[in-house]
């Protein structure tokens, strides 16, 4: 009688977002939302000198300021600290790094370093109370040009008696030599040398933080706009000497971060710090100023890189030299961000053993980096794909078809690479062909040989990166192995109440990811019920107590596994009432549809909502089962997730103002399967976006002082949805094996794929005119000066052409 | 990004802002639609002790036929003077120049008279009006007076009028059916023009402007007389930064600006020639 029908898949379906109606109506409540009566207003005074000694700071004209309750230096605060401000990566066991403490208190290492801090009344009395405070300074030499910085000409942290952080080296030949053996017989060598610039996160919200004394007994709640409530709750209860069990944070809803809230800030730890002191609530945010100086920055590296390849072309061996800008500290993963870049210098590539990774961080004073959307792997993939470029080039091929010549066989899956890392899956071949079928490439080129050879003003130029995302950060085991100090799991509790609505609690917090409605949706797919009858709870390490949170675009391979593993494990409780109940074998037991049958016996049923009140009532359990539906996981992924995808473009460049126009943008992304495309879609939209700015419009500028230059966004150009081209999303699907869901990431892969894309096209439109490389980013003035420069290099002019570090010096 | 404190006043007619300014001395400021003196308070570049908020003036907000001009109130917002099909039909070079101020909700706040008097060297209208033979009417406690747009811009930022005087009215001559076009130089489609070139033609006479080579927007009366005495389109714009100044910043060297000046005038002149 009844029909068998395969009940609707809820993954993959492209549901609209269940956080947006408040995010939009204004009506979410954002850390500076929150009403809190009887509140002080903390105000930071940052030093104007990138570099100066602190000779004397004195608060008391601030005290003075009406309003003002009260004024500290850094030393008056000093006794506050447990110990400095965490670095939770130290790379290499000599790693050097330098006490970094809230406030400065014998030196200034950057504009923007804290040196006194004033509670008030309200906002605008601490800001007007700063500039009551005097502090002499003696100003030293700025340290902002890397190599400078490695000379030790000028150290900046004087007990380090060096500016050098750490060399961290990675070489991998099948025997001692391979490297140089393969350099030596190459048909065809490049040597490449680009320059990551240092870019500002600017995260539509800039940071905020409320530190709340709660009454009696010590406990303290600390609401911030952070990425990560778990492990700042772990190091605020280090470093300020509060027991972890009395620590609350909480981010309520968190306007961005792109890496930019994956830290534990000074101003954290001061609105803690003063709370306690005080025992009345703190309260701090920045303007976007402060935002641009006082929090991190991100890329900042010198690149290197050497191919060796044979005849056809085919790599042979990689050499990569990086050298990496700190900033003035360690905040708390910066060391680590090159390396999360270092197993990707390859690329999508089939390279054999010999592999030859350096990266040599050095401190400058510049704002601290730290992870910014990709972390390591944008800058990697960027120097790959440019130098596969200059190989095509030089060999005279095609730049796909050079690609095409190295991509790892789809056949090699799982493929064990030269690292020993293994990448669960691929088809590089595959996204490149529907990337070039979406483009139109073939047609592009051949219209790009007819423009471009007429002379026109008006030069075509096509871009193509293929990338490898390597996210889901990560196998515990792995980060040990890369002296990391925390592991990569992540936990979750399905929990279904008695009138079957379902709770689960994630331990990745979502700042903007749809974490709320992806999660419903695997849970509704798992047991069968409406992701409208599920709640996601988050972001609260009261509600939510285990967690590593959200970067690295781990949250869905990693969290949603979790999920799905939990859901799991209620369905098999469940299937014990179940069978109790229906006196059934559990074995012959079908789950389907939200609900469980009998095998061969149709009106066997027993619904999950009659399982939940039964579990809640307890009154008919199987002997020995505990009350209640629920069931908690905590997952360690075997393998990191590995996204990839061919990102294409079409520029035209203006040779006579220098000016780009991107004319069209393909994304082909494989992210495995999709839980909500929808989601997906956007994630990549924004991603490319922010490889978009990287490549044409972004960069922290300092001025020859050690001044940030760009600290308005009048000044620093982020792209605004008129000054960036409709971008065509493409996918493949290649579920990946290691989980259950067959999920990969995709929070990072389109600023992965973007900037390299980008920049490949500009170089391909003016290679005509001797154009070798243009600077990050490819600002109309930037690349007029390339042009120029190749101009004079034709004509004999060897000084202007080889001066290529035009970026930013004007 | 909080601007230091500072009284405010509003005003209901120009006769009472006059007055008010009187009263409060050098250091108030005219707020119309605030899209450049309130970033610049934010930022603490400015610091006036009182604002006189003349936005409520509503008899300073029209676009008028007046014979052989169209006279435009101080306090017509961009948006207005954008879709102004008097215009449009009289004067379409500022009304799409116009159409590239800022962003669509600056269009919506900000207003002529407000771009005009800030006097920034970087914003459209001030050289576009300038190219135009624009004249501006300003009104002070003993009546008022017309600056020719040519004598107005004094400096960075600096016009013409006196602290007590206010600008109530632009008068913008009719373009007679003359060639036009507006080129804005920028990296993104809401910043302030790198260069631009407000450019119109009509048989021998001409008029060219240009945005940011200067401290003041720049007349550019060598390219005119070049065209005048029948020089080439190409070799008249070389002349386009003989009377500019231009200075380097973030987004261009002074050869840089040079070069975009010449290129700009070019093709703006071929176009408002075709």
């Amino acid at each position: 009688m009844t029909v068998t029908q395969e009940p609707t898949r809820v993954i993959g379906q492209r549901l609209l977002r269940r956080e947006d109606p408040a995010l939009l109506t204004g009506e979410a409540k954002f850390t500076n939302d929150l009403p809190v009566t009887g509140a002080l207003h903390l105000a930071v005074l940052r030093s104007p000198y990138a570099h100066a000694r602190i000779t004397s700071v004195d608060v008391s004209g601030a005290l003075a300021v009406p309003g003002v309750r009260a004024a500290y230096s850094g030393a008056d605060l000093s006794d506050q600290w447990g110990g400095p401000m965490p670095c939770a990566w130290p790379v290499t066991d000599d790693m050097k790094n330098p006490a970094h403490y809230p406030l400065a208190t014998s030196k200034a290492c950057y504009a923007g370093d804290g040196v006194a801090c004033v509670l008030a009344d309200s906002a605008i009395a601490a800001r007007d109370a700063l500039e009551a405070i005097t502090v002499q300074y003696e100003p030293l030499e700025p340290v902002l040009d890397l190599e400078d910085a490695l000379s030790d000409r000028v150290v900046i942290h004087d007990d380090l008696g060096t500016n050098t952080s750490y060399t961290w080296n990675l070489l991998v030949e099948d025997h001692d030599g391979a490297v140089d053996e393969a350099f030596a017989a190459a048909a065809h060598t490049v040597s490449e040398r680009y320059i990551q610039q240092r870019l500002i996160p600017m995260a539509m919200e800039p940071r905020a933080v409320l530190a709340m004394p709660q009454p009696f007994g010590g406990d303290m709640t600390l609401y911030s706009t952070t990425q990560i409530p778990h492990i700042l709750k772990v190091m605020v209860a280090l470093t300020l000497g509060i027991p972890e069990h009395q620590m609350r944070v909480i981010a309520p809803s968190v306007g961005g971060g792109f890496g930019s809230k994956l830290n534990v800030y000074a101003e954290e730890l001061l609105c803690v710090a003063l709370a306690r002191k005080h025992g009345v609530p703190v309260r701090w945010n920045e303007d976007r100023s402060e935002n641009a100086m006082a929090t991190i920055h991100g890329r900042g590296q010198v690149q290197r890189i050497e191919l060796a390849a044979d005849a056809d072309g085919k790599l042979t061996a990689i050499r990569v030299r990086l050298i990496g800008d700190m900033g003035a500290y360690l905040q708390l993963v910066t060391p680590g961000i090159p390396l999360l870049g270092a197993f990707l210098y390859a690329g999508v590539y089939d390279l054999p053993k010999a592999y030859d990774f350096s990266c040599t961080s050095v401190f400058t004073t510049m704002t601290p980096t730290d992870a910014y959307r990709g972390a390591g792997r944008p800058e990697a993939t960027f120097a790959i794909e440019r130098a596969m470029d200059s190989l095509a080039a030089k060999i005279g091929v095609d730049p796909l078809e050079l690609r095409r010549r190295n991509f790892i066989a789809v056949e090699k899956y799982p493929y064990e690479a030269y690292s020993g890392l293994v990448y669960d899956s691929g088809n590089h071949d595959g996204a490149a062909t529907k990337a070039a079928e979406m483009l139109g490439y073939d047609e592009l080129r051949a219209r790009q040989g007819t423009q471009n050879a007429n002379g026109s003003n008006k030069r075509l130029g096509i871009g193509v990166t293929s990338y490898f995302e390597m996210c889901g950060l990560a196998p515990s085991r792995v980060l040990a192995s890369l002296n990391y100090s925390a592991g990569g799991w992540e936990a979750a509790t399905v929990r279904v109440l008695p009138t079957s609505k379902v709770q689960v609690v994630t331990g990745s917090a979502p700042h903007g990811q749809g974490h709320e409605t992806a999660w419903s949706m695997i849970v509704a797919d798992k047991m069968g019920i409406s992701p409208d009858d599920v709640d996601v709870l988050h972001s609260d390490t009261a509600i939510a107590p285990l967690g590593l949170d959200t970067y690295g675009s781990r949250s869905l391979p990693v969290g949603g596994v979790a999920i799905a593993m939990a859901c799991d494990k209620v369905i098999d409780k469940a299937k014990q009432i179940a069978a109790h109940q229906l006196e059934a074998s559990a074995d012959d037991l079908e789950y389907a549809g939200g609900e469980f049958s009998v095998r061969g016996s149709p009106d066997k049923t027993m619904p999950l909502a009659a399982i939940a009140f039964e579990a809640f009532t307890a009154h008919n359990l199987p002997d020995g089962l505990e009350p209640n539906l629920e069931a908690q996981v905590t997952y360690d992924p075997p393998n990191f997730s590995w996204p990839f995808g061919t990102h294409m473009c079409a520029v035209e460049v203006d040779t006579e103002t220098g000016q780009v126009d991107v004319l069209k943008y393909v994304a082909v992304d494989d992210c495995g399967v999709q839980v909500n495309p929808l989601i997906v879609d956007g994630q990549v939209h924004g991603g490319v976006v922010q490889g978009i700015g990287q490549a044409l419009f972004e960069e922290a500028v300092y001025d020859t002082d050690g001044n940030l230059k760009t600290s308005t966004l009048a000044e620093y150009l982020v792209p605004a949805a008129s000054d960036v081209p409709p971008i065509a999303t493409g996918h493949t699907v290649t579920p990946s094996p290691t989980n259950q869901l067959g999920v990969k990431g995709i929070g990072e892969a389109g600023t992965i794929g973007a900037a390299s894309t980008i920049i490949n096209a500009v170089v391909d439109a003016l290679s005509g005119l001797g154009v070798h490389d243009v600077p990050m980013p490819a600002s109309p003035h930037n690349v007029w000066t390339a042009i120029n420069a190749a101009r004079a290099n034709a004509s004999g002019n060897n000084t202007i052409a080889n001066n290529n570090n035009i970026g930013g010096s004007q | 990004m909080i601007p230091a404190a500072f009284d405010y006043v509003r005003a209901g007619s120009a006769e009472e802002a006059i007055s008010l300014v009187g009263q409060h001395g050098e250091d108030a400021k005219f707020l119309a639609g605030g899209h450049s003196l309130l970033p610049l308070m934010k930022l603490r570049l400015a610091q006036p002790s009182v604002l006189i908020d003349i936005g409520r003036v509503s008899d300073l907000s029209y676009i008028r036929d007046a014979g052989d001009h169209v006279a435009i109130g101080a306090l017509t917002r961009h948006m207005d003077v954008e879709n102004s099909d008097l215009l449009k039909q009289h004067v379409p070079l500022l009304a799409h120049a116009t159409s590239h101020v800022g962003d669509p909700q600056v269009r919506h706040r900000g207003t002529i008279g407000g771009s005009i008097a800030h006097a920034d060297p970087a914003s459209d209208l001030p050289a576009t009006t300038l190219a135009l033979g624009a004249t501006y009417v300003a009104q002070g406690p003993n009546g008022t007076r017309e600056i020719a747009a040519g004598d107005f811009y004094q400096g960075f930022l600096t016009s013409s009028l006196a602290p007590d005087e206010l600008l109530t009215e632009i008068r913008v001559p009719k373009m007679n059916g003359a060639g036009w076009n507006f080129q804005k130089f920028n990296r993104r489609a809401m910043d302030w023009a790198i260069v631009g070139v407000a450019a119109w033609r009509n048989n021998g006479d001409s008029g060219v402007a240009l945005v940011n080579m200067a401290s003041t927007p720049v007349l550019a009366t060598s390219v005119s007389s070049a065209l005048a005495s029948g020089a080439s389109i190409a070799e008249a714009a070389e002349q386009a930064a003989a009377d500019a100044d231009p200075q380097a910043d973030l987004n261009a060297s002074v050869e840089y600006r040079v070069h975009l000046a010449k290129v700009l005038t070019r093709r703006a002149l071929e176009a408002a020639s075709s």
